[in-house]
């Protein structure tokens, strides 16, 4: 175990009276520009105060691999890749760095089970306060995304189970492809409110729905 | 626009996701405190401003976040390869 002070960013609220606000906390069910969820073209889902944490270290270290794969019960992503188990999602970012995304309540005890595992080089970051997880369903996604982003969404070039970081409006995101009609958006809480400004004015044409959970 | 092959995403990406940073491939030095100001000033500021080939270093900003080299032809604005970097070109 590294020397490193953790702390658990989601306190049990018997104990400590904090108050814990999603970056899109203002985003309910009563401003859908659409009325029936059944026939909505984009269903739009804030994966609220979900477990962020950034793993980095060197994808050719035998001993790294194996400390991760036995905590989270599977292998890091490789390149473009994203992988679910259970209740994790795992984003390949970069050569040597990847996302975990877990429950909220979940993520103090990941990193403190990945830090008594891992040894040597490497770096394990609680983000869950710098991003949050938009989760887009229905028909239409697709051509939500074909409007905000410059990357590629056909289905030649972007597979079930491809992630890519790329640009989305103006801002940037982390684009997850979790099955044919459902696709994930990593999103820096900075720029929440405007994505999802601009995602609702993308997606007004097909119907919106917000799924408020 | 340029479609830039990225070596670290292994695929292209639009310019868009992309900075350049500068001329690559240059060394710093091993010991600084022994230059002269006008040695420091060279490795500080001095670039080469090459017609034809040229290799410089972009960044894959908004993607892996990861420096890379690239060789392109200055007068055609041609992309004649992108490489990791600690690589040596194989176009010159």
């Amino acid at each position: 175990m590294s020397d490193i002070a953790v702390m658990d960013q989601v306190p049990d609220s018997q104990e400590v009276n904090a108050k814990a606000e999603s970056p899109l906390f203002h985003i309910g069910a009563g401003i859908n520009t659409h009325k029936d969820a059944n026939s909505a073209g984009v269903l739009l889902q804030e994966d609220k105060l979900a477990g962020h944490l950034l793993i980095r270290g060197n994808r050719d270290d035998e001993a790294f691999n194996i400390a991760i794969n036995n905590v989270l019960g599977t292998g890091l992503p490789k390149t473009l890749q994203c992988i679910y188990v259970d209740e994790l999602s795992i984003r390949w970012v970069s050569p040597d760095e990847w996302l975990v995304i877990c429950a909220g309540d979940k993520v103090y005890e990941l990193e403190k089970r990945l830090r008594a595992a891992v040894q040597g080089h490497y770096a394990i970051v609680n983000v869950s306060g710098g991003q949050t997880l938009l989760v887009l369903s229905g028909d239409n996604v697709r051509d939500v995304l074909m409007k905000s982003t410059a990357y590629d969404v056909d289905d030649s070039n972007f597979p079930v189970g491809k992630v890519v970081t790329s640009t989305l409006a103006k801002s940037q995101a982390i684009i997850c492809r979790r099955n044919e009609d459902v696709w994930e958006l990593v999103i820096r809480r900075s720029f929440a409110d405007y994505i999802w400004l601009w995602l609702e004015d993308a997606s007004r044409e097909f119907g919106l729905v917000v799924n408020s959970k | 626009m340029f479609y830039i092959y990225c070596p670290y995403c292994e695929e292209h990406r639009e310019e868009e996701e992309f900075h350049v940073v500068g001329q690559a491939h240059i060394d710093r030095p091993l010991d600084p405190d022994s230059l002269s100001d006008a040695e420091w000033a060279k490795y500080l500021y001095m670039r080469k401003n090459t017609r034809g080939l040229y290799q410089e270093q972009w960044l894959h900003a908004i993607g892996c976040r990861k420096f890379f080299n690239m060789t392109r032809d200055t007068v055609t604005y041609e992309i004649k390869e992108t490489y990791k970097v600690g690589e040596q070109p194989t176009v010159v």
